[in-house]
């Protein structure tokens, strides 16, 4: 686990933010681009770089939905479940995702580590609703049909993400 | 880098004459929904074709144009989602809907080459057709201030939004007015809050302006994280100069240097946009040390948000840009006083920042001629749900939700009856038919237990269960509880599970009651906004469909059909084969037979998926 972790990475981020403890939000926002999740090993070395405990680092980590302490998929796809996905049914296309994939609600991600499937309250496209995004990139009007589609051009590459 | 107002209407008149021989502009709308449509491919075919037809053509304003070019822009969002990807023809205002890459040629050669419309790409409403913007009952209806240049200009442009007037207000408050003076304009406005809970802004202001701090903060409040909301995403995707206008005009008056906008990460092309505005606004001296060759020093720095709801309450939002877990605390102090960094901060939302320059330019007068008395100047709406016309809109403060859904939504969709709209989020209540002829303005929405929050319209038909609206809102509200403060942490568990129960089937009498009691004491001790408003939708449902829940609860019905979980699935045998597929398609095990005879459903068993009824060929499986 510990290897995961590139020092020279990390201190080119912490540098980005001149080792301000305040912007730890944006450190580990920026680690999680590189990484797509927090490895275990960044906490202590966050830690002693920047002088606040391992415990305040890993409760702000926990404290905002978009960090991840587990690795996540090639694909990271959220649904978007804002009211106006809602309304126009955006849970049946969650349904289907998890159905063809073989995941759940708290198996979120495939083992051969390729999708990551997830929900976002709202992504702001209602108009387009029910949305989806693929690695940030808004797909819209989906529908359970769609999904299967969407899922085999990603792994066929014939869709880009 | 411009050192004085000289410099600035210089560089606005050299941007004017520019923007004026640009003769034809092709705008294409790069809004998040349109970009989802495919607008970026129109951008690189157009760019393509005009290159091989030999077009003289302009991209953008930096490089000196010769001849009679053509502007090809990706503008902001023209709000019209439901329509998109949309491309508008300048100056003869055409407005295509919905077009493709194999359409660029066809609108090239005649509109922009020659001087005829594309009908086939306007938009269509029955047997009319519209080739004008202004002409579409959408557009006809609204009055845009916010919103003016959305869709109208490039929003990666400072020199398009110079050109256009922009920072006109700024010059003038610097040159002409002392803070004070800006301050009694804000003040005639009544200007209100536009982040939902309407508190003046010019009194805000004041407060801060006040105190004697070394430190003081502009804080933008960007955290649009109502789900079926995006007016402040628009603004800051499409017209982010306007709202850094205004915030430079709040730090002029209450002596502030820096400034934070706070923007949800779910927002990247907002993001991006907004640190394009900030780099050109600093490259020409309008933000950074001595604006405009003045005493006044004021930057931005923008914060990005980590995905937690209640970061948008203010003590949160204040605590999460100082890199903490983003918790409200007990106030007062209120924001005012012990904001950021616990400094005086003024806090306000996008749309609210985005009203100042106007207000500034034209007089706080001239505000208060828009809309009501009380609630003065315009509203930005996200028109969203179960309605023809998607999309974003601004209008007066005061106008009916009639006119919003039937002339400017288009009516429902498929003819569908309307039931309710959902206003305000999660924080907010619903309206029905009898608040239809209801003037929408913040005192008015009060009084009938909803609130304008930040302008989220969810519009819902006949078909929609109103106890799953609650559960709805109730499980986002929980799921987004940071847990700090007791009731509503665990009072909006309690109420989600009694909703729960209810949508399950399992409702017992006196659980409406139940959720009543609960409503009241979470309202009354919750610690932040977030926690006081948690049970409005569902006191708003309960007061405006009780029977629903009753139905639920006393009858085990859902009267719209749409609560899994009381569904009535049965076989008709009268029309079944016998061909045994249902029963073969069921997860359950429910569905036993002979073939050739009628099956059955145990409806013990049956967990009511319904893929019997999509199973059968014959139309046999039945629903109640």
């Amino acid at each position: 686990m510990e290897s995961v972790c590139d020092v020279i990475q990390l201190d080119k981020i912490l540098e980005k933010y001149q080792y301000d403890p305040g912007s730890i939000i944006a450190i580990l926002q920026d680690t999680q681009e590189v990484y797509h999740y927090l490895p275990r090993c960044v906490f202590p070395y966050y830690s002693s770089k920047l002088g606040i405990s391992e415990a305040q680092i890993f409760s702000i980590a926990t404290f905002y939905e978009n960090f991840s302490l587990e690795p996540k998929g090639k694909y990271v796809i959220k649904v978007c479940d804002g009211t106006a996905c809602h309304v126009r049914k955006s849970m049946a296309i969650l349904e289907q995702l998890r159905s063809e994939l073989g995941l759940s609600p708290s198996k979120k991600t495939t083992d051969d580590l390729l999708f990551t499937v997830e929900t976002v309250s709202c992504l702001g496209a209602c108009g387009l609703a029910p949305t989806l995004t693929v690695n940030d990139k808004v797909m819209g009007m989906m529908s359970p049909d769609k999904v299967k589609e969407l899922l085999t051009g990603l792994k066929e590459g014939t869709i880009d993400a | 880098m411009l050192k004085s107002r000289e410099d600035l209407q210089n560089l606005r008149a050299l941007y004017k004459a520019r923007l004026d021989r640009q003769k034809v502009k092709i705008l294409i709308c790069a809004g998040t929904a349109c970009v989802a449509n495919g607008s970026l491919k129109l951008y690189d075919t157009f760019m393509k074709l005009i290159k091989e037809k030999g077009i003289n053509c302009v991209v953008d304003l930096e490089h000196e144009p010769e001849g009679d070019p053509i502007g090809v822009k990706k503008s902001g969002c023209h709000g019209f989602c439901e329509m998109g990807p949309l491309v508008r023809i300048e100056p003869k205002g055409y407005l295509y809907v919905k077009v493709k890459p194999e359409d660029c040629e066809e609108i090239l050669e005649a509109s922009v080459v020659g001087d005829t419309c594309v009908e086939r790409l306007t938009y269509h409403k029955g047997n009319e057709s519209h080739k004008h913007q202004e002409s579409i009952p959408f557009y006809k209806l609204q009055k845009r201030v916010v919103l003016e240049h959305c869709g109208q200009i490039d929003a990666t442009s400072i020199g398009e939004y110079i050109a256009k007037d922009g920072y006109t207000a700024l010059e003038k408050a610097l040159f002409d007015m002392t803070p004070e003076e800006v301050l009694r304009e804000v003040e005639i406005s009544n200007l209100r809050g536009r982040g939902g809970g309407g508190f003046p802004t010019a009194r805000k202001w004041s407060q801060v302006k006040r105190q004697k701090a070394k430190d003081k903060y502009i804080v933008c409040n960007g955290d649009e994280g109502d789900p079926g909301a995006f007016m402040d995403r628009s603004v800051m995707e499409s017209d982010p100069h306007k709202m850094l206008e205004g915030m430079i005009l709040a730090a002029y008056v209450c002596g502030a240097k820096q400034g934070y906008i706070y923007v949800r990460a779910e927002y990247p092309l907002a993001v991006k946009r907004l640190g394009i505005a900030i780099e050109q606004a600093r490259e020409l001296g309008i933000l950074g040390d001595h604006i405009l060759g003045t005493d006044l020093c004021f930057d931005i720095k923008i914060s990005r948000g980590a995905g937690a709801f209640v970061c948008g309450e203010g003590s949160a939002l204040t605590a999460s840009i100082a890199g903490k877990r983003g918790m409200p605390r007990v106030k007062p102090p209120r924001t005012v006083e012990h904001g950021l960094y616990n400094s005086p901060t003024v806090l306000n939302n996008v749309e609210t920042y985005a009203n100042v320059p106007a207000i500034v330019l034209n007089g706080g007068q001239w505000f208060r001629s828009i809309g009501p008395e009380n609630s003065p100047g315009t509203k930005a709406f996200a028109l969203t749900g179960n309605i023809v016309n998607t999309g974003l809109i601004e209008v007066a403060m005061g106008t009916t939700l009639r006119e919003i859904i039937y002339d400017i939504g288009g009516g429902m969709r498929e003819g569908a009856e309307f039931k309710a709209v959902q206003i305000g989020g999660p924080s907010g209540g619903c309206l029905t038919k009898e608040h239809l002829d209801l003037p929408l303005d913040f005192d008015n929405l009060k009084k009938v237990g909803a609130m304008i929050g930040s302008g989220g319209l969810v519009v819902m038909d006949e078909h929609t269960c109103m106890v799953e609206v609650a559960r709805f809102f109730m499980s986002f509200t929980q799921n987004e509880s940071c847990g700090k403060c007791v009731p509503c942490r665990e009072g909006t568990k309690r109420m989600l599970e009694i909703l729960e129960r209810i949508v399950a089937g399992n409702g017992q009498p006196g659980d409406v009651e139940l959720l009543e009691e609960l409503a009241e004491t979470i309202s009354a001790t919750a610690l932040c906004g977030l926690g006081k408003s948690a049970a409005l939708p569902v006191l708003s449902t309960i007061k405006y469909f009780r029977d629903e829940y009753e139905a639920h609860i006393n009858d085990k019905v859902c009267p719209t059909k749409n609560c899994q979980k009381l569904r009535k699935i049965y076989i008709d045998p009268a029309l079944c084969k016998g061909c045994s597929k249902c029963a073969r398609n069921c997860p359950a095990g429910a569905i036993t037979g002979q073939i050739k005879s009628p099956f059955v459903i145990d409806s013990a068993k049956c967990v009511k998926c319904g893929a019997c009824v999509s199973a059968c060929a014959f139309h046999a499986v039945k629903e109640d």
